[in-house]
């Protein structure tokens, strides 16, 4: 799906936050589920030991990314799987679409996958006269509405349920004016039944692969994954380098922290694993970078790749909770994706880092520990430093940073008129300060406390 | 002991009654407090948009006006936060590196170095505690809702201190207000929307008076409270602990 690039977050807040009801009902849609998450950490007595094993395996595994890579290629080449890598996005799809000619296929079915989303894959062979079909639920009315997804693992949480009536009456030919979630669920599941019984190939993302056997695992709560690998003739399985465990036992931390982060589920309906192609069935794996090892390279951001995309960061996050996935630009939106974003397109994407208070829940509620606020704070550093921002704005921060550098400039501002200085961006009183909108200036005082301890103390 | 009073540059021009009240009350507990004179801004405006290297002139004058102290109080755990993490000087870096240890926000000065036990403080009124971010997930003022661990707050510990005071719980304990310095008014819609929703959680559980550690989320929040004509006023935690019958 195409992404919205010529307005930048706060143009797009600003018109989702239009329509007040909306944003509330997107707010405490999103802050129930942060609830269910807390209730279920809060079930585990040693939820922040568990956070902290996870976090310091994935650190195992980003510092020893080359050694677990080449082994999990070696077993699962052992196991009979076929194993590409692909440098960036266009060579992942160019190997898709390569495997699917040559077995003379021109459906797919898929299963949920951010990556293939970040490749924008289902664009790519639409282009090709390759028809794919999501079967995830979320995904396939993101589809259906020609929209990306808003949430990587809710795609499709902006969507009212009337709204989701309106898609299917329209594409899947249900009754008008449906909204019962039951009906119009058993409405799409008729539909995908039909799809996964006659697709001979389907696509797969990957939670989790493990070096020490080959195997790897994808969580889902609808089966659609297994659904679509048990009934195609070729599978194929595009995994995020970064996305590996050590060993099969390591799966045991992830698991118990990826369902209890994500929805506050113990754990997802379905944690499939896959090792061995079945007699007839061919397997392929796609291993693919696209930007993965730049990131790996950058000191201040590599952690970032530790994430095991549970969302419970944008769930927490109280701007994305009032601005929409869609906000964001980009194929992972909230905390998370404003630090992910500007590795791959600093440029698109350095507005990101500041669609943050920097509150810092973000952090706390990551199942691996990774420091999002801290790497917000660090990537504004750096899109400054690489001439992102503009120039008015940098100019303001000179004038601003000089006049607190000097007391008898500042004091003298302060004097001036204490709405006058106005190098504090919330000070000016007028129409054009976005501050004044909707809020008040604080009412100037007689004398600043400079002023007053100088009369008042010795 | 000697304790150095840094007033932030907003506090100092906006809000001269929250300083006034965290040196009377640091003189009522018996500290020498000295304020410099010279003293703007711990540089965070700047910082949090981006050009922390561009703050090298307020680390210098900050580490100036700031050496010597047994301690270094403030009213506002944002700019302690900051300082903490990245005051750092070329001309005196030892020095900085001593105030990055030796600086607190009010709140934890009172409640870990001075092991205040009581206040003769008074207000009967129903309050609001807002927990900004800072304080409390930078310097850990309070326990954070998304731990899995034991219970604590330090603002609370010092409000129990004061008599006739009733707390209100809200709904969401410690969500952002929206402030975020230079988001505020670049991402205007947003941060609105979260002042007002903090805004509203206190009005629905019916504080009169909303109080925190940091000033400058309490200026988001006074700034809608004002817009909407309403009654109930913010005040800095000092003017509360500081408080005489009212």
């Amino acid at each position: 799906m195409k992404e919205i690039k010529d307005q930048d977050h706060a143009q797009l807040s600003d018109v989702f936050n239009r329509d007040e009801d909306r944003v509330n009902w997107h707010d405490e849609t999103l802050w129930f589920i942060r609830q269910k998450r807390d209730k279920a950490a809060h079930s585990i007595p040693d939820w922040e030991k568990l956070r902290e094993t996870a976090s310091q395996i994935k650190n195992n595994v980003l510092s020893n990314l080359h050694d677990y890579l080449i082994q999990f290629e070696e077993n699962a080449k052992a196991n009979g799987v076929i194993v590409h890598w692909a440098a960036d996005g266009k060579e992942h799809n160019d190997i898709v679409y390569s495997i699917l000619q040559k077995h003379g296929i021109n459906q797919m079915v898929k299963s949920k996958s951010m990556l293939t989303e970040e490749c924008h894959l289902n664009e790519f062979l639409e282009e090709k006269g390759i028809g794919v079909i999501d079967s995830d639920l979320g995904e396939r009315i993101v589809q259906l509405a020609k929209e990306p997804p808003s949430h990587i693992v809710l795609p499709c949480i902006h969507k009212k349920k009337e709204e989701i009536g309106e898609i299917f009456h329209e594409h899947l030919g249900t009754e008008k004016g449906l909204s019962d979630p039951k009906i119009l669920t058993e409405a799409a599941r008729h539909h995908l039944r039909e799809t996964f019984l006659t697709r001979r190939a389907t696509l797969t993302g990957v939670n989790f692969a493990v070096a020490e056997t080959g195997e790897y695992v994808i969580c889902t709560n609808e089966g659609n994954a297994d659904m679509g690998a048990h009934l195609a003739d070729v599978q194929i399985s595009s995994m995020g380098i970064e996305k590996l465990v050590p060993q099969r036992k390591h799966l045991s931390v992830f698991l118990r922290l990826l369902g209890r982060s994500a929805t506050g589920q113990p754990i997802t309906t379905y944690s499939s694993h896959f090792k061995i192609p079945r007699k007839g069935q061919e397997v392929h794996i796609i291993l693919v970078d696209n930007g993965r090892s730049t990131q790996l390279g950058r000191k201040d951001f590599r952690n970032s790749l530790k994430c095991i995309r549970c969302a419970a960061c944008m769930n927490t996050c109280p701007v994305y909770r009032r601005s929409g996935g869609h906000s964001y630009h980009s194929t992972v939106a909230g905390p998370i994706g404003s630090i992910l974003a500007p590795n791959l397109n600093m440029k698109d994407h350095a507005d990101l880092p500041f669609a943050s208070t920097l509150c810092g829940s973000c952090s706390n509620v990551c199942p691996v520990k990774i420091d999002i606020h801290d790497q917000l704070y660090k990537w504004r550093q750096v899109i400054v430093k690489e001439g992102y921002s503009n120039a008015g704005k940098t100019a303001g921060m000179k004038v601003m940073a000089s006049v607190l550098s000097s007391p008898n400039t500042y004091h003298l501002a302060g004097k001036m008129g204490r709405l006058t200085l106005k190098y504090i961006p919330f000070a000016v009183s007028n129409s054009f300060n976005p501050w004044y909108k909707n809020r008040e200036m604080p009412e100037p005082p007689k004398e600043s406390f400079g002023e007053w301890v100088k009369k008042n103390r010795k | 002991m000697k304790v150095g009073l840094f007033i932030p540059c907003y506090v100092d021009q906006f809000y001269p009654n929250a300083a006034i009240s965290t040196l009377k009350l640091l003189e009522k507990l018996g500290v020498d407090v000295f304020y410099p004179p010279k003293q703007t801004c711990c540089g965070q405006p700047m910082a949090n948009s981006g050009y922390e290297h561009l703050t090298q002139g307020c680390n210098e004058l900050f580490t100036e006006n700031f050496s010597g102290f047994d301690y270094i109080v403030a009213p506002s755990g944002s700019c302690v936060l900051h300082l903490k993490e990245y005051l750092k000087s070329d001309k005196n870096p030892a020095e900085a590196a001593s105030i990055r240890t030796k600086i607190f926000e009010l709140v934890e000065f009172l409640t870990d170095v001075l092991k205040v036990e009581n206040l003769t403080a008074s207000f009967p009124h129903k309050v609001g505690y807002h927990s900004s971010c800072h304080g409390q997930r930078g310097l850990k003022l309070s326990q954070m809702t998304e731990l899995v661990a034991p219970g604590y707050s330090k603002p609370y510990q010092l409000l129990s201190m004061v008599k006739g005071l009733e707390m209100v719980e809200l709904n969401r304990k410690d969500e952002c207000c929206g402030f975020g310095g230079t988001f505020c008014v670049v991402e205007e819609a947003v941060s609105y929307k979260m002042g007002k929703d903090r805004v509203d959680d206190h009005l629905k559980n019916e504080a009169e008076y909303i109080t925190g550690a940091d000033m400058s989320c309490l200026m988001h929040m006074e700034g809608i409270l004002r817009r909407q004509n309403s009654n109930v006023k913010v005040l800095h935690i000092s003017e509360i602990l500081n408080a005489e019958k009212v």
